[in-house]
């Protein structure tokens, strides 16, 4: 049961990371915001500048 | 004890891949069941990790887990990150896994299904894993390095030059292929191009709820628009069969690349992160979910395979492609086997996020040996349909004739039998109007991953919206490649337009956004158009240049990876990327002297541009041979390019092996890793 558990914390993680809610997490933590519609628009600008770098594959 | 069990566990493990490979090499005749595909990839896979992968780890790179990684060193929460082996696997899967190991695989299966499937193995295990792994290692090594400055730093200046070329090549390639496929999805498609237009408010109405509802909570909106998308689709039967709302939505190829490129210049020159963003989540989600599900319905339904192991189409009169077995298959199927664009990811992002460097042998075979397995999958689904069903789809109008008796008899004629009939009961049980002559690969397969799932899950009467599933899955996925590259290469033209003039380089001077944009989008678009207008189809010229462009990344990965190599003193192993690389060689130069000189106007680009010569002269000639010749000059500068980078390689590798030059790597100095200390 508890590697279930660690299995599914992972899998969660995974898909948190693909979909960068832990880069939102790390970037409030960082800047000291409370999430909000201000502090998601600011992760955006922000993220946006490194993520329209990165190649995507064919 | 222990030991004995895995001698006896290894050893069962290579016996069954023996006899499902034999089966798969040997059988003829009659068809064979799915599972000796995925039995046989299963077992190589295995293998391939347990013992080549270790030993490329332990006797080549002697991986070592007490030197800290990047992004322990320089660890700033943004890009360099501290991130668990599991997690960093499925970004790094998510990033390398496109329509390439769908599209290619598919397209090859009019060699039949042995040829792409043993490609897809053996280049998997010997080649595409081992560069993955590698260029991954050496960029950990060097602070996440990209291969283009390693390129720079290792080989030369001759080295990153090439790189950078390279990597504007397959992108701008890459895209206008990506657009004519989606093009050659939609065209005539109502219902398909209703449900991709409905993404758009969908994405617009999830950056809404991302932006003022619940900022952040991407996974969540993803699974909300991923819903609405599935209402999409539902409603898209009623759009086909209502006439005027059916009229709306019906576009004719050229119009559709009209559009396409449009989009494209919209999504790089102005900032839509409020569409494009939640598209590209909504895309991944539905990525993800969708080779998931594939996995579990082939498995589930273990369907029989229709194609036969080989066709009477080795020979290179294939009405997909032309061209013989060799090279055309191994350029064909580049994602899946090796592919080129990989190396950019191994040395992008992920080297960033690798906490420990013996986690990269797991990230990086590991994570291609999964994209082969979709490779593998692609072929089941492209090969389940029968043979005369996926060549009415898979040839041009130029082969087999516009007209649908006509193209039945000549395909029958190939000994596929298939009748108009039959193929218009097949259209209308996927709801289209027709399915002859969809080429580019994506019809096919939505055909067959309706097959699939249409037999494992709501049966015959789900085939349609099966089928516009995956039509949506491939275009939304497409789509978002399209804006994304745009960009990226928008970037790298600023990047090098900034040494000539430095406002051009700045990212945020609108006047050269604009322009460059537009010329990126230009190039593409002139690949696109020229595949629309095609009498031949454009996948039939375009997806080789693809496959050349990305073969020469691959080269310029794995000349990097064995100079290290030889620089590293491991110069005895140096086969493992030697190999590799002289089979890619082999394949990109003579494709390219193919595509360049054969004889056979439909191969080769100037033989077809001298043949149209001979023809009556209009308009319509004359563009085409300008195109044929245009294309020549671009596999032609893309062979010179393999040249200078393999020339620049040899004369380093001579000089270190003769001794005439020191072997200096320019890896970052060791730092002894906190994190083993932390974990005990």
């Amino acid at each position: 049961m508890k590697r279930i558990v660690s299995i599914w914390r992972i899998f969660l993680a995974a898909l948190r990371e693909i979909f960068d809610e832990a880069a939102y997490a790390r970037f409030l933590g960082r800047s000291g915001m409370a999430s909000s519609s201000q502090a998601y628009a600011a992760f955006r600008r922000e993220f946006e500048e490194a993520k329209v770098r990165r190649p995507k594959c064919c | 004890m222990n030991k004995t069990l895995r001698i006896v566990g290894w050893g069962a493990v290579a016996l069954l891949g023996a006899i499902a490979v034999a089966t798969i090499a040997v059988r003829r005749g009659e068809p064979i069941n799915a599972l000796w595909l995925v039995a046989a990839a299963a077992c190589c896979y295995a293998l391939g990790y347990r013992f080549y992968s270790k030993f490329i780890a332990v006797k080549i790179l002697a991986l070592d887990g007490l030197r800290a990684t990047p992004a322990e060193r320089l660890e700033n929460g943004r890009d360099f990150l501290v991130t668990n082996k599991w997690v960093v696997f499925g970004h790094h899967f998510a990033a390398i896994a496109g329509p390439g190991p769908l599209v290619g695989p598919v397209l090859a299966a009019q060699f039949g299904y042995l040829p792409g499937m043993m490609w897809i193995l053996a280049g998997a295990v010997f080649a595409g894993c081992v560069q993955d792994f590698v260029i991954l290692v050496f960029s950990v090594r060097r602070d996440g390095k990209s291969l283009t400055e390693m390129a720079k730093t290792e080989i030369g200046r001759v080295g990153g030059f090439v790189a950078y070329v390279a990597v504007i090549a397959i992108l701008i390639i890459l895209l206008g292929v990506a657009a004519l496929i989606v093009v050659n999805a939609l065209k005539a498609s109502p219902w398909g191009t209703f449900t991709i237009a409905m993404t758009m408010p969908i994405a617009l109405l999830m950056g809404l709820y991302l932006r003022r509802i619940r900022p952040g909570k991407v996974l969540e909106v993803s699974a909300l628009g991923f819903v609405l998308v599935l209402a999409a689709i539902w409603g898209g039967q009623y759009v086909s069969q209502n006439p005027a709302l059916a009229r709306l939505f019906t576009f004719s190829a050229p119009t559709l690349a009209i559009l396409i490129m449009v989009y494209g210049f919209a999504a790089s020159a102005l900032p839509v992160w409020l569409l494009l963003a939640p598209r590209d989540y909504l895309s991944t989600f539905v990525k993800l979910g969708t080779i998931a599900l594939l996995a579990v319905g082939i498995v589930a339904l273990h369907p029989t395979l229709h194609m036969p192991a080989l066709t009477r189409f080795v020979d290179g009169t294939g009405p997909v492609f032309a061209g013989k077995i060799f090279p055309f298959a191994f350029i064909t199927i580049a994602c899946g086997a090796i592919s080129g664009f990989h190396s950019l990811i191994s040395s992008g992002t992920t080297p960033k996020l690798i906490a420990r460097e013996t986690e990269t042998r797991m990230v990086g075979y590991g994570a291609m040996m999964a994209e082969s397995a979709v490779a593998v999958m692609a072929i089941i689904a492209a090969c389940v349909v029968q043979p005369g069903v996926y060549f009415a789809i898979n040839s041009p109008a130029g082969i087999v004739g516009q007209a649908p008796a006509a193209a039945a008899a000549t395909i029958s004629s190939w000994g596929f039998p298939i009748t108009a009939a039959e193929m218009q009961s097949m259209a209308h049980a996927v709801g289209e109007q027709t399915l002859f002559n969809r080429t580019g690969g994506a019809p096919a397969f939505a055909v067959g991953m309706a097959h699939i799932f249409s037999h494992s899950l709501g049966g015959e009467k789900l085939m349609a919206l099966w089928y516009h599933f995956a039509i949506m899955f491939e275009a939304l996925f497409i789509l978002t490649i399209l804006d994304a590259g745009t960009r990226v290469a928008r970037f790298m033209l600023q990047d090098a337009l900034g040494h000539v003039y430095k406002p051009l380089g700045r990212t945020s001077w609108y006047p050269s956004i604009l322009a460059t944009s537009a010329l990126i989008v230009a190039a593409w678009g002139y690949f696109l158009w020229q595949g629309v207008k095609d009498p031949l189809g454009g996948i039939n010229s375009l997806w080789p240049l693809f496959g050349i462009s990305n073969q020469l990344l691959a080269t310029v990965a794995l000349c990097v990876a064995t100079t290290i190599i030889i620089k590293m003193h491991r110069a005895k192993y140096a086969a493992v990327t030697l190999v590799p690389l002289a089979w890619l060689v082999a394949v990109t130069f003579t494709a390219s002297w193919h595509k360049l000189f054969d004889a056979n106007p439909r191969v080769g680009f100037l033989a077809q541009a001298q043949a149209l010569a001979a023809a009556s002269a209009t308009n319509e000639t004359s563009r085409l041979i300008f195109n044929n010749r245009l294309d020549a000059a671009v596999t032609g500068v893309l062979v010179i390019m393999v040249t200078l980078i393999l020339v620049e390689s040899l004369r380093q590798w001579w000089g270190i092996l003769s001794g005439a030059t020191e072997a200096r790597i320019k890896e970052s100095p060791f730092v002894r890793t906190r994190l083993a200390e932390e974990r005990g």
